[in-house]
């Protein structure tokens, strides 16, 4: 069996009264892309702070490669971190900047410049050395922080919310590139994130917290097309939660689930016949979002549940608009339910209603 | 338009005139060649008074003394107000707030209160008076302007940039040289500046700690008690003044100057 790069193993943070991570365990795994998704106050950015060493854990130990750091300082581990305000030295270059860890550890000048050079084109910054801080847009200072870290080879580089400053089309370049530059190093990349898209689409595999709890790990897949509860299903991605009374008259089994909105067909007419491995349901269209390259309609099956339907805009779509308050059938694949745990469900935030 | 702006202007002057005029008077006095009394216009005026002050001895002493007790006082400011303002910054604790109130205090403090507060302490604790009781007096307040700098400096550091330099392998001590220092500086050398020109022009204080020592401005006040040469203690102001102001325009340019920078 090989080690992780990480570990957190039962960890437990209190502030005071307040329980910030309430006994997490995790393993990440080299050169794995793992992030930790979930909302504001849900102890991922502590769990990041932990493996950093700012913050030690009130109970629980953490491991990197399998050596208890638990009463590590930070700069005795070796992990480098990307800080959501990038923390860059303002009255360094951003030369300096990047050549700070070596310069700590004892590399001589002469030695450092290079080794710069390289970090610095590996984020695409070459030319930019002796700009400050101060000169440079957020997505440079960004490449900065990037490199800055980079450059020391940790064997583990944690960000915390890294992209979380830009705008949103840079934020998509940066996923992009963010992911390919991990790619290339190899080098074990934990990623705090909020945003449930740029989890999905960078992570290897992710975990969504919850009030200091683990709610679900697993790829991304498997997280967003099998979510464990309610909350998750909620988090990753938009998501139908059909409550126990309804499911039984659709399923035969009273049990809640939830369905994607994409997995479900939308006919104005007649759905195909409906047989042993299909879900069939009536109701009123109460909302149509028009979004480009696809619409999405909130239909009113009963009077408790309204369901998400999202349909392609094979054909123009400009008349749709004229679904509201249409009575439409609504039809999907009884292996598109995904049944949720009875437990967690109780204490969910999210789901959609 | 036009009009308003004259009235302004005169007053504005007015004011400058009247702050500026005594020190203006004792500028033209420090070149008189008279002795003891004050005629407008001077007679004549002459240079004699510069040498005569820088030979005598009563002034060099005092002047080395203030000088060694303002530079004294900066040091130990600087160190007890970085370091109290570092741990106000870095750390929450049960009377933080007291804190910062305790160490400002001084300045807010009549100088006699602290003189004589001062004075029996020292007193009761049986301590000669010395060059140190008259730097322990001096350092009250520059250590609350010390503190006061330093820690108006530290509140708009990001405490990020610590954890990035701790994170990057730096130890306490690396960290604060390459990081928390630079972003300090100019504070340090503001306060510094400040606090070195008040010890400078320090009186009342010094007054109740100073036993038989004198410093500058203690001498000069001593001297008008005997008005012969008065044109010398006219020259040892003047040079109290220009001490004591260029420190302090540097100050006020090197702060106002980073103002902008520090983000």
């Amino acid at each position: 069996m090989t080690t992780s790069a990480v570990t957190l193993a039962d960890v437990t943070k209190r502030f005071g009264d307040v329980v910030a991570v309430d006994g997490v365990s995790l393993d990440i795994a080299h050169g794995e892309f793992f992030s930790l998704l979930g909302p504001s106050g849900s102890g991922k950015t502590t769990c990041l702070r932990m493996i950093a060493g700012f913050e030690a854990p009130t109970e629980g130990r953490v491991l990197l490669h399998g050596e208890d750091v638990t009463g590590l300082a930070p700069y005795q581990r070796n992990v480098n971190t990307v800080f959501q305000d990038y923390a860059l030295f303002p009255h360094m270059t951003v030369h300096e900047n990047v050549g700070y860890g070596l310069k700590v550890r004892g590399v001589s000048k002469t030695d450092r410049s290079p080794r710069i050079d390289e970090a610095l084109d590996l984020v695409h910054l070459g030319g930019f050395g002796d700009r400050k801080p101060g000169q440079l847009s957020g997505g440079q200072r960004q490449r900065v922080a990037l490199a800055r870290a980079l450059i020391n080879r940790p064997r583990v580089i944690l960000l915390d919310e890294p992209l979380g400053a830009l705008d949103l089309k840079l934020r998509h370049a940066m996923q992009i590139e963010l992911k390919s530059i991990q790619r290339d190093v190899g080098i074990t990349f934990v990623y705090v994130t909020h945003d449930q898209e740029e989890a999905l689409n960078m992570s290897d595999r992710l975990a969504v917290f919850n009030l200091g709890r683990i709610e679900q790990i697993g790829p991304p897949q498997s997280v967003y097309e099998a979510p464990r509860n309610e909350f998750v299903a909620g988090f990753v991605g938009v998501s139908n939660v059909v409550h126990a009374g309804l499911a039984e008259a659709l399923t035969g089994r009273a049990a809640p689930f939830t369905v994607r909105p994409e997995k479900i067909s939308l006919y104005v007419a007649d759905a195909p016949p409906a047989d042993v491995s299909t879900c069939d349901v009536s109701g009123t269209v109460v909302d149509v979002i028009y979004l480009g390259m696809f619409t999405r309609y909130a239909v009113e099956v009963a009077h408790d549940t309204t369901l998400e339907v999202v349909r392609q805009n094979v054909e123009a779509p400009s008349q749709d608009r004229g679904l509201f308050g249409a009575t439409v059938n609504l039809q999907w694949d009884r292996d598109a339910c995904r049944y949720l745990s009875e437990g967690s469900a109780e204490n969910n935030q999210g789901g959609t209603q | 338009m036009k009009r308003r702006h004259l009235g302004l202007r005169l007053s504005t002057w007015a004011v400058l005139l009247f702050l500026h005029i005594p020190i203006a008077i004792v500028g033209l006095y420090a070149f008189t060649t008279e002795s003891s009394a004050f005629t407008f216009p001077p007679p004549g005026l002459t240079l004699e008074w510069f040498g005569i002050a820088w030979d005598n001895g009563d002034v060099r002493g005092a002047l080395s003394l203030s000088l060694r007790v303002a530079a004294t006082a900066t040091v130990i400011a600087l160190i007890l107000g970085t370091m109290a303002a570092a741990a106000v910054w870095r750390r929450r604790f049960f009377g933080r707030e007291a804190v910062s109130l305790f160490v400002v205090l001084p300045i807010a403090l009549p100088g006699i209160v602290t003189g004589i507060a001062l004075r029996s302490a020292i007193s009761l604790g049986r301590i000669p008076f010395s060059f140190w009781t008259i730097v322990i007096g001096h350092a009250t307040f520059a250590v609350a302007i010390a503190y006061n700098n330093v820690a108006a400096r530290m509140r708009r550091t990001s405490h990020s940039l610590l954890e990035a330099s701790a994170d990057l392998g730096a130890n306490g001590w690396q960290t604060f040289r390459h990081v928390l220092l630079p972003q300090i500086r100019p504070a340090l050398i503001a306060g510094g500046m400040l606090a070195f020109a008040l010890s400078f022009d320090e009186i009342i204080v010094t007054t109740f700690t100073a036993g038989n020592q004198q410093t500058l401005p203690i001498w000069i006040f001593s001297s008008l008690v005997r008005p012969r040469q008065r044109p010398i203690t006219n020259v040892v102001a003047l040079f109290v003044v220009a001490l004591t102001i260029i420190p302090i325009v540097l100050a006020t340019r090197l702060t106002r100057n980073t103002e902008g920078t520090s983000g």
